[in-house]
């Protein structure tokens, strides 16, 4: 999977939590929690959707890289790529 | 016979209009069952019966909005017949009790159950039940439609006409409107008090770091959990701030059903109930929050969810305020307010260190309970954060 169907995922996963989301507007280097409505629930369940859609668990510990958009989508890159 | 009526599902609550019957008469119910689905201003709600029984006859039509107390159906007794129930009510007629209701609605509530129960549909313009739920799916006031069928009848094309042309009804200026008659009556009846106290968080973070790093993203616990088993742990030695202030005394409650307060991401708010928070396990009361939010959200609450919480727990933490003094929901007595969780400076054992701090808050009825019950139980839950492990 590249990049772009990685990112493609992960934001049809945030518009499954945060249905209000303009992708357009939404900026990939900037904190994801700053423009979207994330609780901590919000975000378990877009940890939980990561998990189904693309098999990666994502420890707790790792939150705190996980800022923005593009820091999710490298990350889930090296982790899928590491698999094969 | 049995009445199965509306309950009131929150004190913002004073009528609601049916939406579906999940039952039909002859069906046999057993307690606790869900059997129809109502709207109130903040959600559908499923409505529970808590008696068992056999449906004998549905009072109330689909789209039809009545007050709290209006008996929805009645229910065969087990052991009842038919013939029983139906003499019963020939017997007496007039037996059917005024539902309970707060002053302002009484007139109008009267005057819908004065209606003769027995031909309730016959005093109207005739609506065709397809035509009553299409309208109400697409919220539309049936009683606002202009009827172009036999007798004036409300066809399907005259409510889709009515949904064209009117606005459709806005739900979050509904619920804006309960909240606002729920709080101004907090506030005009209920002698708040509120106390607060810091709570260092460190063992519990820790703790629950440890836990969460065994489980997969799919059974990991949220601090909210753990605040809401410390509440209601604390809740058992501080027995005065967990009940209903009714017909001007506290009664206690018997359970520990918390209500959540939960934003609404098109706005508003809600607080329905966790039930027995205190016999649940943390992934258990995981579970459940976790489907009580995303039910909340989805507007898809039940009955007993709305109707019996017996406190409240608020969390602003996450919207980055540092306390928050909350506003009790009536009949309820108390409510807990826990702020966002953060590193400060703080002082044991004669060092200063960074230590993650929580502000936690209890806002007090003052009829039900004094200042030093609740400082005692602040104290308590600040005590049982700093035991997650027994949590």
């Amino acid at each position: 999977m590249n990049e772009t169907e990685i990112k493609t995922r992960v934001i049809a996963i945030i518009k499954s939590i945060a249905p209000e989301v303009d992708e357009g507007e939404l900026r990939a280097d900037r904190s994801l929690r700053d423009q979207i409505d994330l609780d901590s629930m919000d975000w378990l369940n877009v940890l939980v959707a990561v998990n189904e859609k693309l098999h990666v668990d994502i420890p707790e510990a790792d939150y705190g890289k996980l800022v923005t958009l593009d820091n999710l989508v490298a990350y889930l890159r090296a982790k899928l790529a590491f698999r094969v | 016979m049995i009445e199965f009526k509306l309950p009131s599902l929150g004190a913002d609550m004073d009528r609601g209009k049916l939406l579906e019957w999940k039952v039909k008469p002859g069906d046999v119910i057993k307690r606790g069952q869900v059997v129809a689905v109502v709207d109130t201003s903040k959600a559908a709600v499923e409505v529970e019966i808590w008696q068992d029984g056999t449906l004998f006859e549905q009072l109330v039509p689909i789209g039809e909005t009545v007050p709290v107390g209006t008996v929805l159906a009645t229910l065969l007794e087990p052991g009842e017949t038919p013939e029983q129930a139906a003499s019963r009510k020939r017997e007496a007629p007039a037996a059917r009790p005024a539902p309970r209701l707060a002053p302002a609605t009484a007139v109008a509530a009267a005057a819908v159950v004065a209606a003769p129960s027995a031909a309730p549909l016959a005093q109207r313009r005739p609506v065709s039940p397809a035509a009553r739920r299409h309208a109400s799916e697409l919220n539309v006031d049936i009683d606002k439609v202009a009827g172009t069928g036999p007798h004036g009848a409300v066809t399907i094309e005259d409510v889709e006409k009515a949904a064209g042309r009117a606005a459709p009804a806005d739900r979050y200026a509904e619920m804006r409107k309960a909240i606002a008659a729920a709080m101004s009556r907090s506030k005009r009846e209920i002698p708040h008090y509120y106390l607060s106290e810091t709570i260092p968080m460190q063992l519990a973070a820790d703790w629950l770091a440890r836990e969460n790093e065994k489980r997969p993203v799919t059974e990991r616990v949220l601090m909210g959990a753990l605040q809401l088993k410390a509440v209601a742990l604390a809740l058992a030695k501080a027995p005065e701030l967990n009940g209903f202030w009714l017909d001007g005394k506290f009664q206690a409650a018997t359970g520990v059903h918390i209500g959540v307060a939960i934003s609404i991401r098109q706005g508003g708010l809600i607080a329905p109930a966790i039930h027995d928070v205190d016999k649940k396990s943390l992934p258990e009361l995981m579970r459940a929050l976790s489907d009580l939010v995303s039910r909340a959200r989805a507007g898809s609450l039940r009955s007993s969810e709305m109707s019996d919480p017996t406190i409240t727990v608020t969390n602003l933490g996450e919207q980055g305020v540092e306390a928050v003094f909350g506003v009790i929901y009536p009949p309820q007595v108390a409510l807990v307010g826990f702020g966002r969780i953060e590193s400060r400076p703080w002082a044991e054992n004669a060092a200063l260190l960074a230590v993650p701090l929580v502000t936690a808050s209890l806002s007090g009825d003052h009829r039900a309970s004094d200042g030093i019950r609740g400082a005692r139980f602040l104290a308590g839950l600040r005590e049982r954060l700093q035991h997650p492990e027994e949590l």
